[in-house]
């Protein structure tokens, strides 16, 4: 097991080295949209992890509250921290690709709207964890709030698509799946989108460590003021 | 031999990591009346609300009445009555409109006989159309009582009862809780103040940095009662 | 189980009819919301009509989450909570009892706050009023199902003013959304036309009822 901890970092380096190569040297340039379609293949990856860091939060948060897992509470924490980093990575990413193809930096597509909209529940996440105080109640609002959070995911799909895009025709480039005409390009897709989740879990890896570490660390703390 | 009202073993209760309750065993039978003395700090309050299944204790062993108290069952629930330091009745409502409230949550049958009855017993008939706002401390502490006892409870958990209330108002209480005792009920109060003790309790027992340090059964000289506090409070430290 | 919810229904029904402390400031404050929208959006007259759904429902949505912290407030003083959770109700029981509450009182608010817009907005809100009135409903639901399970943090965490909106404005979008939607298609064409919405709507209230009901627990307990 530890040669495995050991080895995976680098897996991941060697993965998203490769992924990179794909990227930007194998996979041949799209036609309507240019070199600037490259980005969709950092995209598209990121949005998946994400989602995957959410639902990994909320399973998380469910076993803190019905088991009373310490681990679970701070695998939660940390999935929430790198899901928000990799939403924020689609929201950067996003008006990247928009601004030269469509000429504006924001539109209200669907699956973007639906992104910020993540983007705010679970940086509020964050902010709850982060200036709810010390209270350890704390721990268990943040995993109502998780669970709640994945909860309200498919009833925000549905209703973001009533609302009028701005652009119905980046609606429709967007939702074919962006028109993967060769199939190196669903490879490069793929390799992208494994590194892209194996750089995330290793990350939440890294966070759950530092997480037990400070518990740790706490727990000292407190043991030596009351001596 | 019915089981009896509390059976406590190595209850612990911990906050932000701190041990407030360290290992409390304690077992209360039906018409006895325990006092549990303790400096502010002891832990009164969190084990009279570990109890009253408010808190959940972080290890040991709760039953209630012979029934395991962790999944906090509402039939224990419905056998017992808890009075906090605050009297748990709302502000904005009179003091029958509380009773009307909680008889409704305990779902006590004849509640307008009965509250009619308790109102007259705690002498607060006259106040009972009043906010409780304007209550005063021994009037507030007496529709607490009144609130607790609505759904006729076998066990009673009274935090420092006695605290801030005038001399006449603390004779009248201990003649309330008497009564009680002897009418069966089990009773486990908390005080930090010796004097009160003596005259009602049936057993003692000190509680100090999270345990029962000391317990003394049948009534004790209030003098002798006084030394031994001290001797647990500052010598067993 | 039902009679302790609306035993706790009466309760702070009673205690807001005794203080109209909150029921003044939430019937206030969505009436200088509508107003404010009004002014700042300034619309020709004939624009007007079309502006009402989002008008409304944005002033709902702030009004009722300013106005239904308070819920919890009120079970602290004298440690009423305590008295609550000591007996032998379910903490399920509770919960719909505030869910109750909190709907009763975001209805007395739209009930002025609906008709203002009606004048203000030249809006013909009374035509379509059974639709709408089902609309509201649905709406309040979902907005109290998800915002009674959060107030009722306010009462442990140390949270700031500010932080049940942060927590809790994402989290509504589809009840925004749905009650647009839905109260604009009801102005339109009855309810054929507001299908779609309202079917956001009931998804809404049936899971976050059902979620809230089984983690109200977890958020109360100790």
């Amino acid at each position: 097991m530890p040669l495995l901890a050991a080895l995976f970092p680098w897996a991941v380096l060697v993965l998203m080295l490769v992924a990179q190569w794909l990227i930007f040297v194998v996979v041949p340039t799209e036609a309507q949209m240019g070199i600037v379609q490259r980005i969709f293949y950092f995209h598209v990856p990121a949005a998946w992890a994400a989602f995957l860091c959410f639902f990994v939060v909320a399973g998380a948060s469910a076993v803190y509250l019905w088991r009373g897992s310490r681990a679970a509470d701070r695998l939660a924490h940390a999935s929430a921290e790198v899901g928000v980093l990799f939403c924020t990575l689609v929201l950067v990413t996003g008006p990247i690709w928009a601004r030269p193809i469509w000429g504006v930096w924001w539109t209200w597509d669907p699956r973007l709207t639906m992104t910020v909209i993540l983007w705010a529940i679970y940086a509020g996440y964050l902010m709850l964890r982060a200036f709810g105080g010390a209270d350890e109640a704390v721990a268990r609002y943040a995993a109502v709030l998780g669970i709640v959070g994945v909860l309200d995911i498919p009833v925000i799909r549905v209703s973001v698509r009533l609302l009028h895009g701005i652009h119905p025709a980046v609606l429709t480039n967007k939702e074919g799946g962006s028109g993967l005409t060769d199939p190196m390009m669903r490879t490069t897709l793929y390799v992208a989108s494994l590194a892209m989740l194996l750089l995330g879990g290793w990350l939440v890896a890294l966070r759950v460590r530092t997480g037990r570490l400070e518990a740790e660390v706490a727990g000292l703390r407190r043991e030596l003021e009351h001596v | 031999m019915s089981a009896p009202a509390i059976l406590a073993q190595g209850l612990k209760r911990d906050f932000g990591g701190v041990a407030v309750l360290a290992g409390v065993d304690l077992t209360v039978e039906a018409g006895e009346l325990l006092v549990l003395l303790g400096p502010n700090g002891a832990g009164k309050t969190t084990l009279l609300r570990v109890l009253a299944t408010l808190l959940r204790p972080s290890g040991g062993t709760l039953r209630l009445f012979g029934e395991d108290a962790s999944q906090r069952p509402p039939a224990a629930r419905r056998r017992l009555g808890h009075v906090g330091h605050e009297s748990a009745c709302y502000p904005d409502l009179t003091g029958r409109e509380n009773l009307e409230f909680y008889a409704a949550l305990y779902d006590v049958p004849d509640a307008a006989d009965r509250i009619a009855e308790l109102l007259r017993w705690t002498g607060l008939e006259p106040a009972a159309r009043r906010p409780v706002r304007v209550y005063s401390r021994g009037m507030a502490q007496r529709l607490a009582l009144a609130r607790a006892l609505l759904h006729g409870p076998e066990l009673l958990l009274l935090d420092e009862p006695f605290s801030g209330l005038d001399p006449a108002a603390v004779l009248r209480l201990q003649t309330l809780l008497a009564e009680l005792r002897r009418a069966g009920h089990a009773i486990v109060l908390s005080t930090h103040d010796v004097e009160r003790v003596a005259a009602v309790a049936t057993r003692v027992a000190i509680l100090h940095r999270g345990r029962i340090a000391w317990t003394r059964q049948g009534v004790a000289d209030a003098v002798v009662l006084a030394a031994s506090y001290e001797a647990v409070v500052t010598g067993r430290a | 189980m039902w009679r302790g919810v609306l035993a706790i229904l009466r309760k702070d029904l009673r205690i807001e009819w005794r203080t109209k402390e909150s029921l003044a400031g939430f019937v206030v404050l969505g009436v200088l919301l509508v107003v404010i929208f009004s002014v700042a959006l300034d619309p020709a007259p004939a624009d007007a009509p079309r502006l009402a759904p989002s008008v409304l429902w944005a002033a709902f949505v702030f009004t009722g989450l300013l106005g239904i912290q308070r819920g919890f407030v009120l079970e602290r003083e004298n440690d009423c909570l305590g008295g609550v959770l000591a007996s032998p109700i379910d903490p399920a029981t509770l919960y719909l009892g505030k869910l109750a509450t909190n709907i009763v009182l975001l209805a007395v608010m739209q009930a002025l706050v609906v008709p203002l817009v009606g004048v203000l907005l030249h809006a013909q809100l009374g035509t379509v009023l059974p639709a709408l009135l089902l609309v509201l409903f649905l709406g309040n639901l979902g907005f109290a199902s998800l915002a009674t399970l959060f107030a009722a943090m306010t009462v442990r965490a140390r949270a700031r003013e500010v932080m049940l909106p942060v927590l809790l404005l994402p989290l509504l979008v589809p009840v925004l959304i749905g009650g647009v939607k839905a109260t604009e298609a009801v102005l339109r064409g009855g309810f054929g036309a507001a299908a779609g919405a309202l079917g956001v709507l009931v998804a809404f209230d049936a899971i976050f009822v059902v979620a809230g009901v089984l983690l109200f627990e977890q958020v109360i307990r100790d």
